[in-house]
């Protein structure tokens, strides 16, 4: 297989980046390639020119700062990874990005990339959408950001104007004690999964929860915070009666039907899942359970 | 031709000048461009595994990297992973006693891939072996000979290291 004619650029900087997409017509943005290269070699995308991010300076690394990691758009899954901050700091999103394809796909796949390709499947977008993160994007007039729930525009189309590309996200931190859990169901080890779900939570002096994030991916065009579960647990005893409850609303999502599995199939994983995953961040929560071990 | 590029890149310790389209991959400009055909090409979308190579030292699929892509840097396929044309590699020795390989198609992927992974992880449980094998397809052998391959590869170079 052979990818249709384009013209190729590879610019140095972010600038560049953005002269390019302002003056070129049915532009593709290269990053780790582990999407749009099959797209191209199956010739589902058939673009003129493909600008390559990948020589671009600056754009991976992972840091602290104000409460939140700071992670750039073309920093790689396996980075993330082995990343000893996102292990400790963000543990949701290392027990997450384990499960995102197979080694030589992390070496190659970048968070802008997959948030960018906004696969409602993807781990990192669900964990995108559980923690808020913030998208930072350059285009003509500068940088703007973008919170994570104003992100999906629609179904893989993410509210990025054609002159704009990612350079960064941000994560907000929660408390270091907070129980969290990425769960998720797929036919074969690294596919996408059918339905995922992320939960996490922070409890008050008392035990209960004063914070509470639950997420479910793969069940809808992107993935959804599930909200009147996060308001459900909210200063209330935590049961495995309480978890069955609240994770029964799963059962109304507007579920995708494909080929994969039926609407009526992804809303039963969602229940189940989400239901998993609260079961395995309260035993986490307040550090009773150890971090996932790195590997 | 049209839009093409002059790239400059090392493959197996030897470097390499070409003239190449930028919409060549890597696993077609190293088999038709090098002649080094070791590298085998199965799904040619990412998901058998079989074109894996190492690049900068890490493992990718070369089926999904652009040549161009791969100017000035360094990429090592299953050819060079022999330490001479007479002798193999403890990884390659393992695979030919516990019949690791049938047809040979996957071999190529397995190979580097566990390369990557056993300098990483040089004494890992058959779990991690499996894990770390799980995105290479075999059709032949069922996978069993392959992990207990890499698990006997894996005493053999501790106790002889490279």
């Amino acid at each position: 297989m052979k990818p249709p004619p384009f013209e190729y650029h590879d610019p140095r900087t972010e600038a560049e980046v953005v002269g390019l997409l302002a003056r070129l017509d049915n532009a593709k943005l290269l990053a780790g390639g582990q999407s749009l290269m099959p797209m191209l070699n199956m010739r589902y995308v058939l673009p003129d020119h493909v600008i390559d991010l990948n020589r671009v300076e600056g754009l991976s690394y992972i840091r602290e700062a104000e409460g939140a990691l700071e992670i750039g758009a073309l920093t790689r899954q396996r980075d993330l990874e082995f990343s000893d901050l996102v292990r400790t700091r963000c543990p949701l999103m290392h027990e997450a990005v384990r499960q995102v394809g197979h080694r030589q796909t992390r070496n190659r796949g970048t968070i802008g990339g997959s948030l960018g390709h906004l696969d409602p499947a993807a781990e990192l977008v669900t964990v995108a959408t559980a923690l808020d993160a913030i998208v930072t994007v350059a285009g003509p007039t500068g940088r703007r950001e973008v919170p994570f729930a104003e992100f999906p525009a629609g179904f893989m189309m993410p509210s990025i104007a054609l002159d704009e590309f990612i350079t960064a996200v941000r994560i907000p931190l929660w408390r270091s004690d907070h129980g969290f859990a990425f769960v998720e169901f797929a036919r074969r080890h690294g596919d996408f999964a059918i339905v995922s779900a992320a939960a996490m939570l922070e409890a008050d002096g008392s035990g209960r929860p004063a914070r509470a994030s639950v997420t479910i991916g793969g069940a809808t065009i992107a993935p959804q915070r599930m909200r009147d579960i996060e308001q459900g647990l909210v200063g209330q005893t935590l049961s495995q009666q309480l978890f069955r409850d609240l994770c029964e609303s799963c059962r109304a999502l507007e579920a995708i039907d494909d080929i994969h599995a039926p609407a009526a199939y992804r809303q039963h994983l969602a229940v189940v899942l989400s239901r998993r995953a609260l079961q395995a961040a309260h035993a986490r929560l307040n550090g009773t359970a150890v971090l996932p071990k790195r590997h | 031709m049209p839009h093409s590029r002059n790239i400059a890149l090392t493959v197996n310790g030897e470097r390499y000048e070409r003239e190449v389209e930028v919409r060549l991959m890597l696993a077609d400009f190293l088999r038709h461009h090098l002649g080094l055909t070791g590298t085998h090409l199965g799904c040619e979308h990412g998901v058998c595994g079989a074109c894996t190579i190492l690049l900068d030292g890490r493992s990718a699929r070369s089926c999904l990297l652009l040549a161009v892509q791969c100017d000035g840097h360094d990429v090592m396929t299953v050819e060079g992973i022999a330490p001479s044309a007479d002798a193999l590699h403890p990884l390659q020795e393992a695979f030919r006693d516990h019949h690791g390989l049938q047809c040979g198609f996957c071999t190529p992927g397995m190979l580097t891939t566990l390369i990557e992974f056993l300098r990483e992880n040089p004494d890992p449980t058959e779990e991690e072996v499996r894990i770390a094998i799980s995105g290479n397809l075999c059709r032949c052998t069922g996978y069993q000979g392959i992990v207990a391959a890499a698990l006997d590869a894996a005493k053999r170079m501790q106790a002889a290291p490279a």
